[in-house]
Parts: structure tokens; sequence; C-alpha cells
């Protein structure tokens, strides 16, 4: 399996790392060799473990079991500071800057110039980091607030921020995510220039073309399992794709609906030409027009970014469009409308993350289920009982959470019955329309398929059911038809028979070089 | 075509050296507040500006401006601190003890003195200790900072009539064959005619603008207060600075407490009770936000200012005691507003220039 020539030098070896988390097992015993000079492209899926095995690989986490060494001498890591001291820096997928402070002092914070007495250098640090974007080819003020630079700049800061200090080991988690072409080209020189000083690059990317252009050695995780490594020109985009999906073709989550039934049925959601902004003032949704029929479930895909939360956030009203129409049956809603209104208009939505959003830990299931729709209940005297039960008893039966009892704490149930208790809470609302956000994250297998029967049969009883999924199986498993966004547009309108893994992932790539190709999407399925 | 166009230019950094007059003036408010206030008062009532007056002014806005520069650390790294009147209470009961009485060992049947630096130090020692035992409390064992605080001001307004029974020490001058007097000097004693407490206040004020822009400690509290998240990534060892500022606060709070007893020349339980709102109400007027990460020591000084100048002011003027509370609570939350207002204008401004500069095209900066 292991592709590697026994003449490349390793900078870091880790052997059979498992990590456990509250429920999941995240990484189930990776082994990952990082060569000494060279790009490491880590590959996977969204939940493959990427992410995970990074943070432990730079301190932040710590593995349940397992080993790593650098060079023939055992490690271990407790802090993101013991992890830079021996010269091993991430940069993070999501920004992590501090908004308030200078480019230059960002680049230094907890690893400030000082003198003997604790003061700041500060002019040293600004001419380092002055000298640092300059080798980047960048040119930013090293003054400048942070909080006054576009996303792609602090992007650039944040890879300069690791690049002061001397780095032996350099992660970088989907660095390309939010530059622009010209700025991923100066990256990859970059990259280059830092891999003849000998410094290990650890890659991660969801962009294949990029990641074929720029890696050295693969490493292809899925499911917490390390599937497949290979080394550069031995790798092609369809060997990483297949390795990354396998074969788990298997996975029919529900059968679909023959499509015939849904032309029948009444439009319930048309969306035209919605345009939202973001606070940075680029596009985060692009003209987005499509239309969902009653009973349909219609999954939504894409790459992280892709503009699906965003849409999702929209239409139940979290955030305002500054253009286009939104039409509940044939009823075209105020787009300044707010999240109360669009409930009563008819939509409810699923958050993608479902402790911080979905729930209230501390509450119990019955508390949780009834959140959404207290007014309901109101009576002069108090809420009422009767119908309260009523509900709670019946969303229990219809969604067979499984609950000891109503009153339990919601934080003892499974993530899948979680989940199923948010679902509850938004359909005792009375919604025409359910949106849910990565609605399977961190549930296994069994429980997906559950909620997905749920979904189906209310589907049949007439709800209209719209996901946001970056999983692929669980697209082509369990929709009706799918709409691909990228980069805030929707690019692909498939029906369930067109659905495979190539197709979906071909739409939303970001493609540099054929853009024209992008056809015949955004035609409403009237 | 389609990506392209979506590929998003990387704008140049929008450095904003606003220029714009509205902007000016709000971002100037603090002394702009300060210097009506100012005006006003002395025009209505003469006797404002007399040296003797404004001496009394700053002295009054020196236990103030102490507070608030501990308070200011804690609230840039998003804590809060309630505790600080009560701490202050506590350092004054114990340096009056320990003048008065000496310090007790029962074991020996002897009571012990110490002469005043020795009282003072000890004091002071004891106000860190008490701020560092809160943000232990706050890093260590994550009891929320609004709770810990809250909790140190009962107990160190508890222990304060602890130490005496809940009598006041009535007389703190000291006795020359003990080798203790001379604590009054602290709140009455003038060096080039200014009054020790007010050399105090500047000297403190120094020393906190340097540890907050020059040192280490200083600009990781703003990181902290930043994103504290990213602070602990980059590797800063967040719980230590953080028990850092709330020992901070808690010498200040000793150091104050110390100041009004020597002045009063006497020490009393009670002793700035509720003197932690006027310490928060100094930092926000200052222009700090209470979510951390933004502020200056000076905007501090500049809010004990207005807050003292205003309080003395009415005074001068005649406004009843009851209305004088009254405009002091509208004028922090106007502050709040105005600071909201200020945000709001600087985030459009910023859009604005933004989009004019996409509509004009600006090329992705390459190398």
């Amino acid at each position: 399996m292991n592709a590697h020539s026994p003449a490349l030098t390793l900078a870091m070896r880790l052997r059979q790392i498992r990590k456990v988390y509250q429920g999941t097992t995240a990484l189930k015993g990776v082994d990952f060799d990082v060569v000494h000079g060279k790009v490491n492209v880590l590959i996977g899926e969204n939940g493959a473990g990427k992410s995970t095995l990074m943070k432990i690989l730079a301190g932040i986490e710590q593995p349940t079991s397992g080993q790593m060494f650098a060079g023939e001498q055992a490690l271990t890591l407790n802090s993101p500071r013991e992890a830079m001291a021996r010269g091993i820096g991430i940069v993070h997928q999501e920004l992590n800057l501090c908004p308030n402070l200078s480019v230059a002092e960002n680049m230094f914070i907890g690893k400030e110039r000082r003198t003997r007495f604790g003061r700041v250098l500060h002019g040293e640090q600004r001419q380092l980091a002055h000298a640092t974007l300059q080798r980047m080819g960048q040119d930013i003020d090293v003054d400048a607030l942070v909080q006054d630079l576009s996303i792609g700049k602090r992007q650039i800061v944040e890879i300069a921020k690791v690049l002061v200090s001397d780095v032996r080991v350099l992660i970088l988690d989907e660095p390309t995510s939010s530059l622009s072409e010209a700025e991923v080209g100066i990256l990859f020189s970059l990259i280059t220039d830092l891999k003849r000083q000998g410094v290990s690059i650890i890659y991660i990317s969801h962009r294949l073309d990029e990641l074929i252009e720029i890696g050295d050695h693969f490493t292809v995780l899925r499911d917490g399992h390390l599937v497949g490594t290979g080394v550069r020109d031995a790798v092609t985009v369809d060997w990483l794709v297949e390795r990354m999906i396998g074969s788990q073709m298997n996975t029919q989550l529900r059968t679909g609906t023959d499509p015939a039934v849904h032309q029948l049925a009444p439009v319930v959601l048309r969306v035209c030409d919605l345009e939202v902004a973001s606070d940075q003032g680029s596009l985060l949704l692009n003209k987005v027009s499509f239309s969902v029929r009653r009973g349909e479930i219609v999954a939504f895909y894409g790459l992280m970014g892709a503009g699906r939360t965003e849409l999702f956030e929209t239409l139940i009203g979290l955030r305002h469009a500054i253009g286009g129409r939104i039409e509940i049956n044939g009823q075209t809603l105020p787009l300044a409308q707010d999240i109360a209104g669009r409930i009563r208009a008819g939509i409810a939505l699923v958050p993608e993350d479902r402790q911080k959003l979905g729930l209230v830990a501390s509450a119990s299931v019955r508390d949780n289920l009834l959140l959404a729709n207290l007014t309901r209940y109101s009576r002069a005297d108090g809420l009422a009982r009767q119908p309260m039960d009523d509900d709670v008893a019946r969303m229990i039966r219809e969604l067979h959470i499984k609950a000891e009892h109503a009153d339990v704490a919601i934080s003892s149930l499974s993530g899948g019955n979680q989940q199923k208790v948010v679902v509850g809470k938004n359909l005792l609302t009375e919604p025409h329309v359910l949106l849910l956000d990565e609605p399977t994250r961190g549930i296994d297998i069994k429980a997906r398929r559950e909620l997905f029967e749920v979904l189906d049969s209310l589907a049949k009883n007439g709800l209209t059911i719209l996901y946001a999924s970056s999983d692929l199986t669980e697209i082509i498993g369990g929709a009706d038809r799918a709409l691909v966004m990228c980069q805030g547009r929707i690019t692909a309108n498939l029906t369930r028979q067109q659905l495979d893994e190539p197709t979906l992932v071909g739409w939303s790539q970001v493609s540099r070089k054929d853009s024209t190709a992008l056809a015949p999407t955004e035609k409403e399925t009237a | 075509m389609m990506a392209d166009s979506l590929s998003m230019p990387a704008r140049k950094s929008t450095a904003l050296n606003m220029r714009s007059l509205p902007l000016l003036l709000l971002r100037l408010r603090a002394y702009l507040a300060l210097a009506l206030l100012v005006v006003l008062f002395s025009s209505i009532a003469p006797s404002f500006l007399s040296a003797r007056n404004l001496v009394i002014v700053t002295e009054q806005v020196a236990v103030f401006a102490i507070l608030g520069i501990g308070m200011t650390f804690v609230i840039l790294a998003a804590g809060i601190d309630l505790s600080v009147g009560a701490v202050a209470g506590l350092a004054a009961m114990v340096a009056g003890y320990l003048i008065t009485e000496g310090l007790r060992l029962p074991w020996l049947g002897v009571s012990a003195f110490f002469s005043i630096p020795v009282v003072c130090i000890l004091s002071l020692a004891l106000g860190t200790l008490v701020g560092a035992v809160n943000g232990w409390f706050i890093t260590r064992l994550k009891v929320t900072p609004f709770i810990m605080t809250l909790g140190m001001l009962y107990m160190a307004r508890g222990a304060a009539q602890l130490v005496s029974g809940g009598a006041t020490y009535g007389d703190l001058t000291g006795q020359a064959e003990l080798n203790n007097s001379g604590f009054l000097l602290l709140g009455t004693a003038r060096l080039l005619s200014v009054p020790v407490s007010i050399w105090l206040m500047i000297l403190l004020t120094l020393v906190a603008v340097y540890i907050s822009r020059k040192t280490v400690f200083g600009r990781q509290v703003f990181a902290i207060g930043g994103n504290e998240r990213t602070a602990e990534l980059s590797g800063v060892r967040v719980s230590r600075v953080k028990i850092g500022t709330y020992a901070i606060s808690g010498f200040c709070a000793a150091l104050a407490g110390l100041i009004i007893a020597s002045r009063l020349g006497a020490a009393n339980p009670a002793i700035a009770t509720s003197y932690e709102l006027n310490a928060i109400a100094v930092v926000v007027l200052g222009g700090a936000s209470l979510f951390g990460g933004v502020g200056t020591i000076g905007g501090t000084i500049i809010g004990a200012f207005v807050l003292g100048v205003l309080s003395n002011g009415m005074v001068l003027v005649g406004i009843s005691d009851f209305w004088q509370t009254v405009i002091t609570g509208a004028v922090i939350v106007l502050a709040v507003v105005v600071d909201q207002l200020q945000r709001r204008v600087e985030k459009s401004s910023a859009e604005r220039q933004a989009k004019a500069q996409e509509d004009r095209g600006t090329p992705s900066t390459t190398a």
C-alpha cells in the first residue's frame, strides 16, 4: 500500500492515530507520512477526518491513541505552543485573526518580538512582517487593521503569520478557498520556494485540479480510515475521486418518487434572481433561480462556501437579499421580512449546527419540541397542557424519536434522535417548505436512513423538502432532484436519474479553465 | 465567463483614512464632550475654573481614573470586574487595622505595627491577590466573570466589615513612637502644589499606557479581546494573561481604597460602595467596547474627567442631587448610543469605499 520509496526522508510519521470524540470516532487508526521538502496532499470528503488529523499534528487536539514521530524521535504535542516550538505551523481553514489589531501585530500574536523586559519591538515586527509579505509578493500595509482587509488579503495574512516564524512543517488547510486566481498563483510559487528551502508542506483542498498541479505525495482518507496513497504523476483526478468516494453505491437512502407525480403538483416555492451580498460587499448568492413543487425532495450540493447555507439563511429571513424574488404558493414575500414572518409564511429551517442553533441543550425533549410554537398553546390562564401533550406525543410517534420519556434531557439522546427533535420542532409550526442544512452531520448511517424515511413520508404527505449536503451519497441516495451550487450560483439541475458522483463533483468545482461550458442549468422544471 | 466574474477581485487594503467631518467628530466625541462641559460650566459658574476647584475636580477624578485603568485591562480582554469597589473598601480597612491596632499575633500576645510603606504594600498586595483569585476562578474553573466578581464583591465587602466588626477606624494619623505616622500624606500632601493622589494618577496612567501599547502582555490583552480562540491557537497563554488583567484591576482598586481612606483620615467598611459602576462607566465613556479588544487607557482617563467634571459642575451650577443621578445615567447610555452610531457610519462608509473600488474595477493585486 505504501508507495513511498525508502529513499525519501520523512519529516514526521504518524502511526495508528485514533481520535474518539463524544459519540463519534473521527480517526480510526490512520498512518500518515510527511515527506521532507515535498507537498503532501491530504484529501477526503467532508468528515473524512482530515482536519482532525491536522489538529493533532498542530497540537490543538490530542490523539486518543497512536504515536507520532519526528525523525526517529517519539513526539507528544500537548498544545499549539509545543507544536510551534517544533516548527509545525498551521494555516486554518477558517480565518484566525484578531480584527482589532494591525497586520503586523496579528502576524506576531503569541510570538512577539520582545526585549528581556517584555517590551514589544514594534519596529522590528513591522519590518519582519513587511519582509515576509514582500517575499510573498504581497503589497499589504502592515499597519492596516485586519478588519479593513478583504477576505482574500486576510487569507494571505493568515499564511504570512505562519511564515514569519521558522516553520519546518507547514499545514495549509484549504488555503485557496477564498483566494482569487492571481493570489493562488502567488501561493503556489511561494510553496515551490518553501519546498526548495526544505519546508515540508501538508496541503488540504477540495479543488482536485489544483491538487494534481501542486501535490507530490497523496494520502486519501475516507470515514476516518486511510484508503490510499500515491505519488505525483501516478495520481489522476479520477483516481482521487474513486478513492474518496469508494464503493458505497449501495447507499440508497430512500426510493425516489416518480418525477411524473411532481409534474402535476403545484409550485410551492419559487425563487427568482436572488442576490445576497456579504458584509464585505461581495456577492454570496448571484442570481439564484429555481422552483420546487409540492412534495418534492430537492438536494443542494456544493463545496464549502458555495452558497448553500447562505441560500437557506436567506429563505428563512436570517439574511436579507438585495435583489430578486421569493414566492410561496404564488405569493411574493417581502425581501426584508424577518424570521417570524417567514415562519408564518410557511418556511422552517433545521440549521446546520444542531448543538448551537437547533437545540436548547439544557432543556427536555418536550420543551425543545414545543419551543417554536408556544404562542399557539397560549391561553388566558397560561399554556394549555392538553394540546401540548398531544403534539409532543404525535411528533415522538411520527418521527420515531427514541426517547425513554418526553421529559428526558435532549442531551441524553443520540445525534440522530436529537436531529429528529429539531425536525419535529419545525414541523409543529406547520410549514409548507422545510429546509435542512447538512441534516446528517455527525449522524451514523443507520440513523441517517431513518431520518430519510421520515422525510420521505413527510414528502408523501405534501411537505416540500429542501436539504443541503456536501455528502455525495446523501445527495444521490436521498433526493428526487439535485441543484448543484458553486460560488453563489446554481450550476446544474439534475434529476434523480442523472445523479452520480462525477457529475455532481464536476459541476461543483470551481472551473478555472473552461467556464463557458457551464450550461444546462437554471432552467426551471416547469 | 461566469466563474471569472465571480472570483472576486482582491480589493486594495481599505485602510479607512476617513477624512469626512462627521466621522472625525464622532471619533473625537469624548474630547468634544469634555470641552463642551468645561465651557458650559465655566460660563454659568465662573468659580468652576478656579485653581482650587480644578484641583478638587481632579482629585475626585483621580480615584475614578485609577479604578478605571484597572477596569480597562479587564474589559479589553472581554471580562468585567464588579468587585473593585469592595476591594477598595477591604484595602482601606486592612490599612486602617494595621495602623490602628497592628497585626495581632495571639500566640505571642503582642501586636506588630508596620511602617506606612509596609502597610501600603501589604494592602496593595492583598488587592492584587484578590484580583488574581478572581482571574484564577474565571480561567481555571470557568466561572463566568460576572458571577465570580459579583461573588467577590460580597466576600470582599463582608471581609471589610469583619476586619473591625463593622466599626470605623476613625483616626489614621498613626503614632510617631510606633513609627507608623504619615498615612494621611497620601491623600493630603502636595508636590509642586499638586496633590500626591493626582501625581499617582499621572504615574499610573503613563505606566498603563506603556503596558497596553508597548508590552507583550498588553498586546496579548488586545488579541484576546479581539478573538480569544485565535490568541489561544497562536500560542498565547490566555489564562495567564487574563489572570494578569484581574490582578491589575485588584491592585488599582486597592490603591484607590488607600487614597480614599487617607483623604478621609478614616477607614470605614462602606468606603467606595458601588464604585465598580463608576469604574465601568468611565471605561465605557472612554470608548471601550464591553465585547473586548477595543479601548484605550487615554480614553478611560478622558472618561473619568467627563464624569468628574459633570458631577462637580452640576453641584456648582446648583442642579439637585436627584437630577444629577438621572443625568449621569443618561450620559452613560448616550455614550454607548453614539458609539454604536460611529460603528455604523464607519461600516457603511467602508462598504461604500469597497463598492466604489469594485465599480472602478480595481485589478486584483498581482506581483
